[in-house]
């Protein structure tokens, strides 16, 4: 069949219309920007750009246009459902982000709560303080030695040139075990412990002895603010060709600076103990009023204004304790020292209370952490 | 030892300039520690005479007190010359007395002010001192300070009869430096220190020996080496001690006692050699020294009997012991208020034995203090005759003409030394010529050898000196210890921390994590602390280490198990309000070793290896142990809900923790044993050899020690968990193919242990299992009774592949079939 088409829908020739299409896509927009949540804006879409919604109608008229004037309606109707569909998505996206954002608002908690599920363990101060002592003299090329808490008599005395009328061997100092023909002590010092070093290991060419020795001791004294019959001790032994009281002093000096810091440094005074001879004592210049004795708020607490603190003993190795241990001492000299670990963390943490050391307190011991 | 300053300086030439504390600097430079400085008489102010007791009127009073009403004349000290009227309470003294006296405006120690105050009826204006109220050490007189007949007049001021604004220096003598418990020795430092002149009281002339003073048989001159008397007749008992004397006795610490006792003692404070004065007339024939005879026995001076042993040295007469050589005196010969006759005696004495006698009976006098240090051996003859000088001039005594000295001082050693040994030690540039000038200061004679080398003989009064090193002390003290220069030795090639220091820090470190707080307590147990852990009465734990000498007899051993230690610091928190409380403690624990006793072997050589074997293998058996306690909330509790409470498995769970962290496969097995649950307690193994127990308490242990039931404990033998720890990690392989899962559930009896099945159902899954792990436990009806149904999650994953559903159920079913075999387990 030929000629006009008599058959033309005036109507849906209008769903095409330029101003159909318009209006259609003007209403799309409209309600996609007032979509207020996503809910809407899925009904929004069902509406505007589901396969009922005008604009899709319209598409579908297309086909049944004249040829002529598919293109023109295709080119509009195809803009329009673009327009529409990109705003959707926009929109999609914009409340996605609204939806997101009111959650985590809801979803927001008081952090103040506390959270201390689970119990806070903490290892002893003696126990880090040794560590952190040993760790000084370790990183000098040291070692640590050690050796048993019960004790022969003969290491912890004959040994030292402490001999057997010496008054340290006297009852009133010393726990002897049941029965006492045992000969054997609970060590008042760590002294045998460099004893055994010597004995066990020896010192030749070009292995010399640099040790310190932490470790338990006890002595008969009551238990008091600043007694303990059980107490700590570190000691350091040094055997080698052409060891002075000179290495002793750098050594020392060593130790307190990485201590107590800095510029800390020791002095010596005479003394006496039977394992060293010279002897000396060892003080500290004091690491908070630094040797003055005082401070802005008066007499300095730590070294109760003398401006050094009692730090331990030391001297040369008294060549008897060489003879005794199998140490030639016509060719090799050592030094030894020994300080209270338990005395030196009273007054590096000022401590009042020995015996918070040893009563177990979790609160004390929390306080140090795991490392001192 | 205390020296007065004023003492010091009449023995040494002290410039103005050198006040008490630069000398006590100097002093304690040289070795000789400062205690303290007792400035007597501080806190004194205002008017403090002497005065004469002129009436003195006892009024008994109504509650029972009788106090004295005195007049006191104090010179002109009052301004008007007239008595003063002063109540006092003590009843020490008499009309004629002389006292001393604070007057109103004064101020005692204490800023105790004076003045005229009504009291029991009468005006009272100022106080009679005693040495209390004066600040002054007790000098043992209870009641007020009578000043001697010989004293300042009524009305001079006080202080310098009381030694005040003289100050007494306190040292700490160190054993080696017997010497200095002498004011001879304390000056000779201070001379040393100053290079200035030192006056020496033992240089005197000494009389002729002109025959015997007393018949003196010495029967053991190795105890005994030189012995002198002299003896005094005429000897007015009644005078009384001259003032200098009285003070400086007391300035030292020692009490005035009499004239007699005061001058021994004087003499022995200036010298340092010990006197003995015995009532000649009490002295039965001829002294001797020996040793004392067995069942031999003693009334000493203290009026203490004394069992004397064969050991000690003892003064005879014909009556037998009548002193303690060296020690103390004996009752029957002492000086009393009418003794006119005074043998004196000083003796050397063998230190050691004078050592040994004192602590045998438990007895220190300052005698026995020198005795035993060693007293140099040329002094006992100057003592003596000092003593006698001064009886002669203070107590109206003649000395008798004879002299008795037996024995000789023993010869001082002859050291050998490098005169360039004190600079090779020290460190200082000590030349050889600084070294022999400071040997010669310290009194010892120097001859420079010709290769070189000095032969030094020390001074009598140095017993300490005996080898080259000594003398090294001496010269670097006197060059002074502050130049010692600082010299860090040559860097050692030291092999870092041992394996063991390692792996007991990482042990710290994971209990710490797991939450447990470290605890040092003392090793100290006994019985009782047993029968609370409920050990049975052949427990082998109660097999202990004994002391000789514990400090409470209630804890006599040392301990062969950490827990009691834990326990009782568990309940001290729990005491002090933890909710809940998780500790740990690492030590050693004893136990008897049957290989000794330890020998005692000389000092002079090493012993060989086979002696050093011998004694370390005499030492009891000390492993290192753990132990852990937890109590109550394991977890806390707080707005998340309840915290969980401490029980068996967090014990187990610790032990888990650690076993993982040291790449240690641990066996966990069930036993009975105290002080454990016993249904409730794991024996952990390591190739089958037990190294310790976890689980609960047993509820009357708990109970015992005041912790919560359910309270959970581990001890673990730690030498032997390090032992089996892992060396080299090696590194590990997995498979990331998928994984394939399958849980099953499995009904058995009761008495089937988790651990069976678990065992069971890996054996049976075969390679392509990866892990099994039980994730849940459940009893009731539907099972049936005395049954219970273990829900277990099967992970299957192959090296190589993805597995199929076949092959996973093929191992699933093997697995089960395994189970139902060795187990008796149903698949629900």
């Amino acid at each position: 069949m030929s000629g006009p088409n008599t058959d033309y829908d005036p109507v849906e020739v209008a769903a095409v219309s330029p101003a159909e299409v318009e209006a259609a896509r003007d209403a799309a927009l409209a309600a996609i920007a007032a979509a207020a949540d996503l809910e809407q804006l899925k009904a929004v879409r069902t509406e505007h750009a589901g396969d009922r919604s005008p604009l899709a109608l319209a598409n579908r008229e297309i086909g049944a246009l004249p040829p002529q004037a598919r293109k023109e309606a295709g080119q509009r109707v195809g803009q329009a459902r673009g327009a529409v569909n990109q705003a959707l998505a926009a929109r999609q996206v914009e409340l996605e982000a609204d939806n997101e954002a009111r959650i985590l608002v809801e979803e927001a908690v008081d952090v103040t709560l506390p959270t201390d599920r689970d119990p806070v363990g903490a290892r002893h101060p003696l126990t880090t303080g040794a560590e952190l002592i040993a760790d000084i003299f370790v990183a000098m090329g040291w070692e640590v030695a050690e050796g048993p808490v019960i004790e022969a008599e003969w290491l912890n005395f004959d040994a030292l040139n402490l001999g057997p009328d010496h008054p340290a061997r006297t009852m009133q100092d010393t726990f002897w075990t049941d029965p006492g023909e045992d000969h054997l002590v609970l060590r008042t010092h760590t002294s045998p412990v460099q004893a055994r070093t010597m004995l066990t290991r020896g010192v030749s060419e070009g292995a010399p002895i640099y040790v310190v020795c932490p470790g338990r001791v006890f002595r008969t004294d009551e238990y008091d603010a600043t007694h303990s019959p059980m107490f700590h001790q570190v000691e350091g032994l040094a055997i080698d060709e052409g060891i002075s009281m000179a290495h002793l002093k750098g050594t020392l000096d060593h130790f307190a600076s990485q201590m107590f810091g800095e510029g800390i440094t020791t002095r010596f005074r005479p003394s006496y103990f039977p394992f060293t001879e010279p002897s000396a004592e060892v003080d500290l210049i004091c690491f908070v009023c630094r040797g003055v004795g005082h401070d802005d708020k008066g007499v300095c607490r730590t070294c109760r204004g003398e401006g050094w603190i009692e730090w331990g003993g030391c001297g040369i190795v008294n060549p008897r304790v060489l003879q005794a241990c199998g140490v030639d001492s016509t060719r090799y000299s050592g030094f030894a020292f020994g300080m209270g670990i338990d005395r030196t963390l009273m007054f590096r943490h000022g401590l009042e209370d020995l015996r918070t050391l040893f009563e177990g307190d979790v609160r004390f011991t929390t306080a140090f952490g795991s490392e001192l | 030892m205390k020296a007065p300053v004023s003492w010091i300086r009449e023995l040494v030439d002290l410039p103005e300039s050198v006040t008490t504390e630069v000398l006590t600097d100097r002093l304690t430079a040289l070795g000789l520690k400062l205690e303290g400085i007792h400035a007597a008489g501080a806190g004194i102010e205002g008017p403090l005479v002497i005065g004469r007791v002129l009436t003195q009127d006892k009024e008994p009073q109504k509650n029972g007190k009788v106090i004295n009403w005195c007049t006191v004349d104090v010179g002109d000290a009052n301004g008007s010359g007239e008595p003063q009227g002063i109540v006092c309470g003590a009843h020490n003294f008499g009309p004629g007395d002389k006292v001393v006296v604070i007057l109103p405006g004064g101020v005692l120690p204490g800023d105790f002010r004076i003045s005229e105050r009504k009291t029991y009826g009468h005006l009272s204006a100022g106080m009679i001192c005693s040495a209390a109220e004066l600040g002054l050490p007790d000098d043992g007189a209870d009641g007020i300070i009578v000043v001697p007949a010989d004293g300042p007049e009524p009305g001079t001021d006080a202080r310098e009869f009381l030694g005040f604004g003289d100050e007494v220096i306190e040292f700490e003598i160190n054993p080696d430096r017997a010497y200095a418990l002498s004011l001879r020795g304390v000056a000779r430092e201070a001379a040393l220190g100053f290079d200035v002149a030192f006056t020496d009281p033992a240089v005197r002339e000494l009389p002729e020996v002109d025959g015997k003073a007393w018949q003196v048989d010495v029967e053991d001159p190795a105890g005994c080496p030189v012995f002198a008397a002299r003896l005094v007749s005429g000897f007015d008992p009644t005078r009384p001690t001259p003032e200098f004397i009285q003070r400086r006795v007391e300035q030292a610490g020692m009490r005035s006692i009499s004239l007699a006792v005061d001058v021994t003692n004087y003499v022995m404070l200036e010298l340092g050699q010990p006197i003995h004065g015995y009532d000649a007339d009490k002295v039965a024939g001829g002294l001797g020294v020996r040793r004392a005879r067995s069942g031999e026995r003693l009334t000493t001076l203290d009026d203490a009997v004394r069992e004397l042993s064969t050991e000690d040295l003892v003064i005879t007469d014909d009556s037998g012991p009548i002193g303690l050589a060296g020690v103390m005196g004996g009752a029957t010969t002492e000086m009393s208020d009418t003794t006119t006759r005074i043998l004196v005696e000083a003796a050397h004495w063998d230190a050691t034995s004078m050592f040994r006698t004192g602590k045998r009976h438990k007895l220190t006098s300052e005698a026995g203090k020198r005795n035993e240090r060693g007293v140099d051996p040329l002094l006992p003859g100057v003592a003596v005759d000092r003593v006698v000088e001064l009886l002669v001039a203070h107590g109206g005594a003649t000395a008798e003409p004879g002299f008795t000295l037996v024995g000789t001082a023993p010869e001082r050693p002859t050291i050998t030394i490098a005169p360039d040994l004190p600079a090779r030690l020290s460190g200082i540039d000590i030349s050889a010529m600084t070294t022999v000038e400071h040997l010669r200061a310290i009194g010892a004679v120097v001859t420079e050898h010709e290769s070189g080398a000095l032969e030094v003989v020390p001074p009598s009064w140095r017993p300490d000196i005996n080898d080259p090193y000594d003398l090294v002390e001496e010269v670097v003290r006197i060059v002074g210890y502050d130049q010692v220069p600082s010299v860090l030795p040559r860097r050692a090639t030291g092999r870092g921390l041992s394996r063991t220091q390692r792996l007991r820090r990482r042990i710290g470190r994971t209990l710490a994590g797991a939450g447990c707080v470290e605890v040092v307590s003392f090793p100290f147990v006994g019985p009782a602390t047993f029968d609370k852990l409920g050990l049975a009465a052949d427990d082998p734990l109660r097999t202990t280490v004994g002391l000789a000498n514990p400090l409470s007899s209630e804890e006599p051993s040392y301990t062969t198990t950490l827990l009691p230690g834990l326990l009782n610091a568990a309940a001290r928190n729990v005491g002090r309000g933890a909710p809940g409380v998780a500790l740990f403690e690492t030590g050693t624990v004893a136990f008897p070793s049957d290989n000794g006793p330890a020998p005692i072997y000389g000092v002079h050589t090493r012993p060989s290896e086979a002696e050093l074997e011998k004694l370390f293998e005499a030492l009891p058996v000390q492993p290192l142990h753990l132990a852990v306690v937890l109590a109550g909330e394991r977890t806390r509790s707080g707005w998340w809900g309840a915290g969980a409470e401490a029980g068996w498995s967090d014990a187990l769970s610790v032990v888990r923790r650690l076993a993982d962290e040291l790449g240690v496969e641990i066996e966990v097995t069930s036993a009975a044993r105290m002080p454990w649950h016993p249904g409730r307690c794991a024996v952990i193994s390591v190739d089958e050899v037990v190294i310790g127990h976890a689980g609960e308490l047993h509820p009357t242990v708990c109970k015992a020690f005041g912790l919560p039931v359910r309270s959970a404990a581990v001890e673990l033998d730690l030498d032997a968990l390090m032992a089996a720890a892992v060396d080299v990690t090696p590194g590990p392989v997995f498979s990331t193919m998928p994984l394939a899962k399958e849980d099953v559930a499995l009904v058995v009896d009761d008495a089937v242990t988790v651990a069976a099945v678990e065992d069971a159902l890996r054996d049976g899954a075969g390679e392509l299992l990866e892990s099994v792990r039980l994730f849940d436990v459940y009893t009731g009806e539907q099972i049936g009774e005395g049954r219970k149904s273990l829900a277990f999650a099967l992970r299957f994953r192959a090296a190589d592949r993805t597995l199929t559903e076949a092959e996973t159920g093929a191992a699933r079913d093997a697995a089960v079939a395994a189970a139902a075999e060795r187990t008796g387990a149903v698949q629900r």
